[in-house]
């Protein structure tokens, strides 16, 4: 749990403090404390306290040790300890490890954790008799609020503790979890605040959001302990221009696997994880124990790997961000980051996982996949040693996660508008919010907010004759239920081996994914090929399959983006005229794109036009960031569609956009064209896909949209129509609709950046070196396996769709026999035919329920 | 009226972008799955508040069919309603604009599942029409030839350089036609659901709706 060997900092003055019991337990283990631990227990009575400790400084005890000693000494009917962990796993992990020192001190403590996976039975006993210490997630804690028992359950609540706090204060579940503390608050006016976080570059930015507003928070620092050890890996084999698989160094990989006892090796993405897995193993000649962990894989695979891992059965575990967060797992002595670290925070983290000793440097090593990464790794470095943390702040908190707060506290009873404000802004991030706004929210939650007054008769919320809001059909509160949570993953489909009665689950994949494979098509999931057997009651079936070159799953997973502080650095790198700081190969590769192409120069921006994959490209290098260089993509792509030029797609990344389109750009001044392109920014936000996406995340957060309907679970039918739908209509019919606002306004926060484009251009004065090229640069090369695609629906489409259909209805023969459109009818049927094994299978209509 | 031409038993037919079937010679247009009233019934079983503005869209559309075609009869064919009790609550303003499509021809309501009996709407109320050579009902059946039904709201994709493109989608043999839904909020069901592919031949085609209908073979 952190407290533990080697025992150098003892500071025995403080060890006074420590009641009998956990001192000789202390002294039995041979353990020590960590001063700040002991700090954590003087300043037990601040309303917020936030502590800041790198990975292994012990940060849960610190947190816990307060409860426990307060429950040692005096008996407590009821929960006194609320612990919340952004994972499932670490709720697990915290409770083995709560569990140890609890039994062996014969302490009467009650510790039970409640996630999405607590059975049914237990969750409704903890309901009528909580435990002492009670571990959970935001997403279950919300729905706990949301029941009329409520004040019941947390009754008497005398601590939360809120663990990994710098991972949930990025993000909506953050927000939510707050605005649910905010409630507890209001049953508990005696709430103490715990905040533990990892080393952050703005702990007063977390602090803010912590507490209750305007209350204070303190703020204790850690011994931020040695400075990490990081290198990159050397290799023998020279990293290729462009993928992001790695494969060139697997041996190198192996041989430190060899070397070390147990190594982690990160990757940015689950597909990466899955195919770096499966090529390792091909190479694993000596049969060394090596698992794979990430966020798609079935519970009970990665269950078993965690259980592998603790145990110290295994020498290596390739992973994600799954095991991202401050899981105490075994004896990790290095840590491996295949791909650029895309931030350095989250790079100085990861390497916090080895060596989980306080005093000990951790050892990491960064593999670039590409030679492009090997400059962002070169970068990263820097600004590691440098001490250079990357951070965004964030802004007020979003309105989307607001409604459903507001719909959470309808289902636990009525509510007083007046006092739920005045709970809502006693929440960090909610502290500015105006009434109006508020109100806003709460019409929407009510009416649905439109212009059009149609729901007079079906309102969601009523007010009653007392002025209190409450559901108009309590039934809708099980439907409410159902939708709680802020994380947005996309439709996913279940994957098992084909067996008579439904076989070992193995994970799941993207329904976009899943419905691009046809019966035979293999693919990699949990480290293992698999063949596409066929669908069955939305779940995919498989086969194993020895195939050599299968296909890799999309998984749905958070795509990093790159700090700014971390692209200026590479920037700058760029901008030199030589590279000593680099290794050769890469230089080499620089070298190549200043005879083939030219290096971007200061003060110009460089665009490179080719032909490849059937598509003109286009690559525009603005390293304006990565939101920029996607707002660039939109704007860019509506001028191309305006000009005819059949723009398909774009990506982005921090340094560049690339554009596919049917016909090629011959002169891009014009469409870079300042004044243009600022009133195309006035317009492209009503029509395109990433509004589309930003809506479809807001309107499910808010409540319009519920993915879970009791008729679609009962059915196992999907969600029938899509979001684009409903933001199509109401673009049309009531442009100034809240949940369009909340869309306009995620969008501009996360996607936008406009204010970078006029830099970029403002930098470059029209200065454009546009070189028309044979073939794909070394530079734009990575681009071509960028995630995060936009496709462009434009003319293009329509292009496309008729040059398909040309030639699936030739190839098929269909053309022959059905008509083109001509006036001689070709179908002119006497009798019927037969129809061999028509059934009419279902006579429900396909279209229940959204 | 352009769109993808072919027959049915002899009947020359146009399939138009917009998802409604054209009969020239009858001056005949057939619209399926209109569902009016959705947001209505799903707001009233206490569930999401949708925008309220899915039948003036559905209405907008098929008023911009009949102002194209001059249809003389249009035939509804069935769940015109998301059900009985939501062709009953349509706004007045609603309900005035449906009469005056109607006005001037002839309107038959084809009963489907979600409207199983008559609204209170003039005109027709059928389980099915014969009109030779073919014959409209909702749900197709197995034995059937020159049928035209809807229901099963069916949708094509086409993988096109690497572009997936799903649109509603008729599905036409020479048994029988199968209509997209045409209400705004309406979803899809795959070609490639073995429901579908049972009730159509090996040749059958699926015209995707858009602004140009294109025909490819169905998908299976």
């Amino acid at each position: 749990m952190g407290a533990g060997p080697p025992a150098q900092q003892c500071y025995l003055g403080s060890m006074r403090k420590l009641p009998q019991p956990f001192q000789n337990w202390l002294t039995k283990k041979g353990w020590s404390i960590h001063p700040h631990q002991l700090e954590m227990l003087d300043r037990a009575e601040a309303p917020a306290l936030l502590l800041i400790a790198p990975t292994g400084g012990g940060k849960t005890l610190s947190g816990f040790l307060p409860t426990l000693i307060d429950l040692a000494a005096t008996p407590h009917k009821g929960m006194h300890t609320l612990y919340i962990s952004p994972l499932k796993a670490l709720a697990a992990d915290i409770k083995r490890n709560l569990t140890t020192p609890v039994e062996e001190m014969g302490l009467d403590i009650r510790i039970e954790e409640r996630t999405g996976d607590t059975a049914a039975t237990l969750r409704k006993r903890q309901r009528a008799d909580p435990p002492h210490i009670f571990l959970t997630t935001p997403e279950s804690l919300a729905l706990l609020v949301s029941y009329e028992d409520a004040p019941r359950m947390f009754a008497g609540l005398k601590r939360v503790v809120i663990d990994e706090i710098h991972a949930l204060a990025e993000s909506k579940r953050g927000d939510q979890m707050m605005l649910a503390l905010a409630r507890l608050h209001a049953i508990c006016p005696d709430l103490k605040r715990v905040g533990l976080s990892a080393t952050v570059e703005d702990p007063a930015a977390i602090a803010h959001l912590m507490a209750r507003h305007p209350d204070p928070c303190e703020i204790l620092l850690a011994d931020p302990g040695p400075a990490p050890d990081i290198a990159m890996l050397h290799t023998a084999e020279a990293p290729p221009w462009s993928g992001n698989g790695a494969a060139y160094a697997i041996p190198a990989v192996l041989e430190q696997i060899k070397a070390h006892t147990t190594t982690l090796i990160f990757h940015n993405t689950r597909a990466q994880a899955e195919i770096f897995f499966h090529k390792l193993w091909l190479a694993n000649d000596e049969s060394l124990p090596i698992g794979i962990h990430h966020g798609s894989l079935d519970r009970t695979q990665r269950a078993r790997v965690e259980g592998a891992m603790v145990r110290g059965e295994l020498r290596a575990i390739v992973c994600t961000g799954s095991l991202d967060l401050g899981i105490d797992w075994g004896d990790v002595d290095l840590v491996i980051q295949i791909g650029a670290p895309k931030n350095v925070k989250r790079l100085i983290q990861r390497i916090g996982r080895a060596n989980h000793r306080y005093n000990a440097p951790s050892k990491a090593l960064l593999v670039p996949a590409n030679r492009f990464e090997v400059v962002e790794c070169v970068a990263a470095l820097d600004a590691a040693r440098a001490g250079e943390l990357d951070g965004d702040p964030r802004s007020t908190g979003p309105r989307d996660v607001l409604c459903q707060h507001i719909l959470i506290t309808a289902c636990a009873g009525p509510f007083d508008a007046d006092a739920l404000f005045a709970e809502i802004t006693s929440a960090g991030a909610y502290s500015t919010l105006s009434r109006v706004d508020f109100d806003a929210c709460l019409d929407f939650c009510a009416t649905g907010g439109y212009a059009l007054r149609a729901y007079d008769r079906w309102q969601r919320l009523i007010q009653t004759p007392g002025g209190m809001w409450q559901l108009r059909d309590p039934r809708s509160a099980r439907n409410i239920r159902m939708n709680i949570g802020t994380i947005q993953d996309t439709d996913t489909l279940k994957v098992r081996m084909k067996r008579n009665r439904g076989g070992r689950p193995l994970g799941e994949i993207e329904e976009g994914f899943a419905a691009t494979l046809t019966p035979g098509d293999t693919f990699l999931i949990g480290g293992q090929i698999v063949k596409y057997e066929g669908l069955r009651e939305m779940t995919v079936e498989v086969s194993r399959d020895s195939a050599k070159k299968p296909r890799v799953a999309t998984f749905m997973g958070t795509k990093f983006a790159t700090s700014t502080q971390l692209s200026a650095r590479v920037q700058h790198m760029f901008m030199q005229s030589s590279w000593p700081e680099l290794p050769d190969h890469t230089a080499h590769w620089l070298t190549l794109q200043s005879e083939r192409s030219q290096l971007p120069r200061s003060g110009h921006l460089l665009i490179e036009s080719f032909q490849h994959d059937g598509r003109s490209q286009t690559v525009i290098y603005g390293f304006a960031g990565r939101n920029a260089q996607q707002t660039l993509g939109l704007l860019l792509t509506k001028r191309m569609e305006d000009l005819g030029l059949g723009p398909l797609g774009f990506v982005a990344t921090d340094y560049a956009t690339l554009i596919w389109s049917l016909d090629s750009v011959t002169d891009p001044a014009p469409l870079l064209d300042p004044d243009a392109l600022r009133g195309g920014m006035q317009t492209w936000l009503a029509g395109n896909a990433v509004m589309k996406r930003s809506f479809r995340a807001s309107a499910t957060i808010a409540g319009l949209i519920e993915r879970n309907t009791p008729q679609a679970r009962k059915s196992g039918r999907q969600a029938t129509f899509s979001s684009d739908i409903l933001y199509d209509t109401l673009t049309k019919y009531d442009p100034d609709h809240l949940m369009l606002d909340i869309t306009r306004e995620e969008a501009l926060r996360g996607l936008v950046d406009f204010g970078r484009i006029e830099e970029m251009l403002l930098r470059t004065q029209g200065r454009i070196d546009h070189l028309t090229l044979p073939r794909v640069t070394p530079l734009a090369a990575p681009m071509f396996l960028e995630m995060g695609r936009v496709p462009v629906k434009g003319a293009a489409e329509e292009r496309l769709l008729a040059e398909e259909s040309r030639r699936l209805m030739e190839y098929s023969g269909l053309a022959q026999i059905t008509p083109a459109p001509s006036d001689t009818p070709r179908w002119r049927v006497g009798p019927c035919p037969p129809l061999a094994a028509a059934r009419v299978l279902f006579q429900t209509c396909p279209d229940e329920g959204i | 009226m352009k769109g993808y031409e072919f027959t049915l038993s002899g009947a020359p037919l146009v399939a138009l972008g917009s998802g409604a079937l054209w009969w020239p010679e009858q001056s005949l247009l057939v619209v399926s799955d209109l569902h009016l009233g959705k947001s209505e019934r799903i707001a009233r079983r206490g569930g999401a508040s949708l925008p309220p503005y899915d039948t003036r869209d559905t209405l907008n559309r098929l008023a911009a069919d009949l102002a194209l075609s001059h249809a003389r009869t249009v035939v509804c064919l069935g769940d015109s309603f998301d059900d009985l009790a939501a062709s009953e609550a349509l706004p007045e303003e609603e309900r005035h604009w449906i009469l005056r499509l109607q006005a001037g021809r002839r309107w038959v309501w084809i009963e489907g599942n979600h409207d199983p009996g008559p609204v209170e709407f003039s005109g027709s109320h059928l389980a099915e029409l014969p009109l030779s050579p073919l014959i409209f009902r909702h749900i197709a059946q197995a034995r059937a030839c020159g049928e035209i039904s809807g229901h099963y709201h069916p949708k094509a994709t086409v993988q096109a350089r690497g572009r997936s493109i799903t649109r509603p989608a008729f599905l036409i043999d020479s048994n029988r036609i199968i209509l997209p839904a045409y209400g705004t909020y309406t979803g899809g069901l795959r070609a490639q659901t073995p429901v579908l592919g049972d009730l159509m031949r090996a040749e059958a085609i699926a015209v995707l709706t858009g602004p140009v209908p294109t025909a490819i073979p169905m998908p299976r």
